[in-house]
């Protein structure tokens, strides 16, 4: 008796391991990958929403700050109203709430229909190489939005067939709005110390000191939640680093390091901008909100954002704040990171592709763009055609400036997969001074070139 | 095995005529009461639930561990690497002593704490506002962890009202960013920590200590016993079952804290608040390593399993003295 239980437990184990090693992760999904054959052509695809019979249309969104919040709801009710076979189900969760989401959702059998996905390689470029996105090229071409994104616009959410090359290749998503991050400054301030919005980085410092003297605060910032580091250090390095080396190490591309002379220079100045005491006291304990909200108040001079705060900002502050482009340093240009707000796709798994892509073409149409204008946004393109004023206004004729002068620099942790994990931790550890300048470079060169080589 | 065949047939028949002739030919071979094979049926319902939420998840989980697999394309197998990963990757590491400390704050302090509190307050007798008390050291308990940890984010601010009383008495140089500070912002999670799970072992231990016959205290007294040997004589062994279950609670609301990092510090400054659980999220959604994740959230399991038998055996066999 005892000597059959310890053989069934033998076997109920060997089997266990057994079945363990049958049936691995992911597999389920093996029977229609690639999709080589079955990609629509343009004379496949249907445009006429009116034509597609009853349909539930779910859209995934992560548009829930106040005026993004705002422009889609307007968006969506147009859309209905416009065709009132088609009902959109939104679903609408915070920006990391929709990615820790995705992931599933996307995999499993019943897809949403149109979702936002981050066009960074870890999360639209890893989506791609497991074909859980549709390529919206057939579509485009119907569409004409080959004509009406430019090219540097339409390359963020590019990528080759196997997620492995960023830039180029298949077009799978399209964004509704430009996204700079650039200087918001306290005009009455600057005026109290006599000071030129700067235009240069010398400007920048000068006006630092002269705040620090008047005893006020140079940069707010908060960097407790660890991404506004990124746009901070992006901020300092677009300063000392030439274009095309951020452009490589922001979209992982060969050809540049992060050990360089000028990146060394970059790392050096942001250590510099702590001891001195450039940035608020005790950034690393206050978060994002808090830091944009204080400066609101009159807490610092500076504050280095993106546009999507310029609804906020111009409600809180009026005609008080004003938006600059990164002040010009070594390269003389005023390079500005940013790109796209987030752009909207199509599930490979979505049963109503046809419909999805009418409802992207809706909310990016040039009537779109005005109603993102209205609700304070910044349109990605049309915007020379908007009427706007105050802060608007101003962050209007940077992102023009930022287009035709070719300035954009993309965000760095678009560069590989973990690289939003390796970057955000290391630049706390620096500005921390736990790791020297050196280290923390060489920490993210090693990833780099990892992902680069590989 | 002989008693097989009449077990069955018993089990058969529960809905049947049970003929009184069967049931006692039934007794015979065993203990009295119903057949022990029915037992089975009682507790089918639940087994199906456990089996459905638990046991498959952590089956697949299991599974998952043994695969390098990014949660959305195909996977590779990589057999135990992931374990052994769990073991050698300094972060991972680093985040396990991180939950050693945490056990000092969520365990240690608030149980300590706890019993002098409770056997203080057992000591008081009728002491006024008792009630109130009671209410204030059980408060934290009943507020969802998510507005604690707001709460305490903002009382940690550098403009906070943690500094702004440290300045207020002069004590300039211990004014900092708590959750920004490398060397204090575990402790700062773990004190809140320590904030939370008091009451509880407070509550737990005042109605142990309730139940302790008020005689030998006297007895004691009489026999000379100062408050000292009282409580170690007396007062702890009589609520050894109650520590059992406090350290059992608290331990493992440490080892598994997840709430508190993740809205207070996501893990940083650096990884300097990472603890177990939040690296299981931080792999399985943030950096795609799905066999990771899932290899350390199961040896994060085996241990809070480990660690919960311990507890419990000490309680168990103390109890029994």
């Amino acid at each position: 008796m005892r000597r059959t239980r310890t053989w069934a437990r033998l076997a109920a184990a060997a089997t266990a391991v057994a079945v363990l090693a049958a049936c691995a992760p992911g597999d389920d999904n093996n029977g229609d990958d690639g999709g080589d054959g079955t990609e629509p052509t343009a004379e496949d695809v249907a445009t006429d929403p009116a034509e597609m019979g009853d349909i539930v249309l779910t859209v995934w969104d992560q548009e829930v700050r106040g005026g993004q919040s705002e422009q889609i709801e307007e968006l969506n009710a147009a859309f209905e109203e416009a065709y009132p076979n088609i009902t959109i189900d939104r679903v609408s969760r915070s920006t990391d709430d929709l990615r820790t989401t995705l992931r599933l959702a996307l995999s499993g059998d019943d897809a949403p229909d149109v979702v936002q996905a981050n066009n960074g390689r870890a999360e639209m470029g890893q989506y791609v190489a497991s074909s859980m996105l549709a390529p919206l090229d057939a579509y485009a071409e119907e569409y004409g939005w080959f004509d009406r994104f430019p090219e540097s616009v339409r390359a963020l959410a590019m990528y080759s067939d196997d997620g492995a090359v960023y830039g180029e290749g298949n077009l799978y998503g399209l964004p509704q709005m430009g996204e700079i991050v650039g200087l918001f400054y306290n005009k009455t301030k600057l005026d109290e110390l006599g000071v030129d919005p700067p235009a240069t980085t010398e400007d920048l410092i000068a006006a630092f000191d002269a705040a620090l003297d008047a005893g006020e605060v140079p940069m707010q910032f908060g960097n407790s939640e660890p991404w506004a580091g990124i746009h901070q250090y992006g901020f300092v390095q677009n300063q000392f680093v030439d274009a095309e080396t951020i452009s490589d190490l922001g979209f992982g591309r060969p050809g540049s390091s992060w050990t360089s002379e000028d990146n060394v220079a970059a790392a050096e100045a942001i250590i510099d901008w702590v001891d001195t005491g450039y940035f608020v006291e005790g950034f690393s304990g206050i978060d994002y909100d808090s830091a944009w909200q204080s400066f609101a108040q009159g807490e610092g001079v500076f504050f280095t954002g993106g546009t999507w705060l310029v609804a906020d900002l111009a409600d809180a502050m009026g005609d008080e704040v004003g938006f600059l482009l990164t002040p010009a340093g070594a390269s003389g240009q005023n390079l500005v990171t940013g790109g796209i707000s987030i752009p909207w796709s199509i599930p490979a798994r979505s049963q109503n592709q046809d419909a999805a892509a009418a409802y992207i073409d809706f909310i990016t149409s040039a009537d779109a763009m005005a109603t993102i204008t209205e609700t304070g946004n910044l349109p990605v393109v049309d915007a020379e055609q908007q009427d706007v004023d105050g802060l608007q206004a101003e962050v209007f004729d940077a992102w023009a400036q930022a287009g035709a002068e070719n300035l954009l620099v993309p965000y760095l942790d678009y560069a590989t997969e973990t690289f939003y994990d390796t970057i955000t931790a290391a630049i706390q550890d620096l500005l921390a001074e736990q790791r020297s300048p050196q280290e923390f470079l060489e920490h993210l060169e090693s990833e780099y070139t990892a992902q680069v080589d590989g | 095995m002989e008693r097989t065949q009449p077990a069955r047939a018993g089990a058969g028949e529960t809905h049947g005529e049970p003929a009184t002739g069967r049931r006692a030919a039934k007794r015979r071979g065993g203990p009295p009461g119903e057949p022990r094979k029915l037992a089975y049926l009682y507790i089918l319902p639940a087994l199906l639930v456990f089996v459905l939420f638990i046991g498959w998840p952590l089956f697949r989980s299991a599974t998952f561990s043994l695969y390098e697999w990014d949660g959305l394309g195909s996977s590779t197998w990589v057999g135990l690497s992931n374990y052994s990963a769990v073991f050698s990757d300094p972060a991972l590491r680093g985040a396990f002593i991180h939950a050693l400390v945490l056990i000092v704050f969520y365990a240690v302090v608030p149980v300590s704490l706890g019993l002098m509190l409770a056997a203080t307050m057992m000591r008081a007798g009728r002491m006024r506002g008792l009630g109130v008390f009671r209410v204030l050291i059980f408060l934290p308990q009943v507020v969802p962890m998510v507005v604690v940890a707001i709460a305490w984010r903002q009382i940690y601010e550098p403009t906070g009202p943690l500094n702004s009383v440290l300045r207020a008495v002069g004590l300039d140089g211990l004014a900092r960013p708590w959750l920004g500070d490398y060397t204090w912002a575990l402790p700062a999670v773990g004190l809140v920590g320590t904030w939370v799970g008091t009451g509880l072992c407070f509550v737990l231990f005042l109605a142990g200590m309730a139940k302790i016959p008020r005689e030998l205290y006297e007895a004691a007294r009489l026999d000379g016993a100062r408050a000292r040997q009282e409580f170690f004589s007396i007062t702890l062994p009589a609520v050894r079952g109650e520590l059992a279950v406090a350290l059992t609670l608290t331990i493992i609301a440490a080892l598994k804290t997840f709430d508190l990092v993740y809205v207070m510090t996501s893990g940083g400054p650096g990884r300097q608040t990472a603890v177990p659980s939040f690296e299981v999220y931080r792999h399985a959604f943030l950096i795609g390593e799905v066999g990771t994740a899932t290899a350390l959230a199961l040896v994060l399991t085996a241990i809070v399993f480990v660690v919960t038998v311990l507890v419990n055996r000490i309680g168990a066999e103390r109890g029994q003295r």
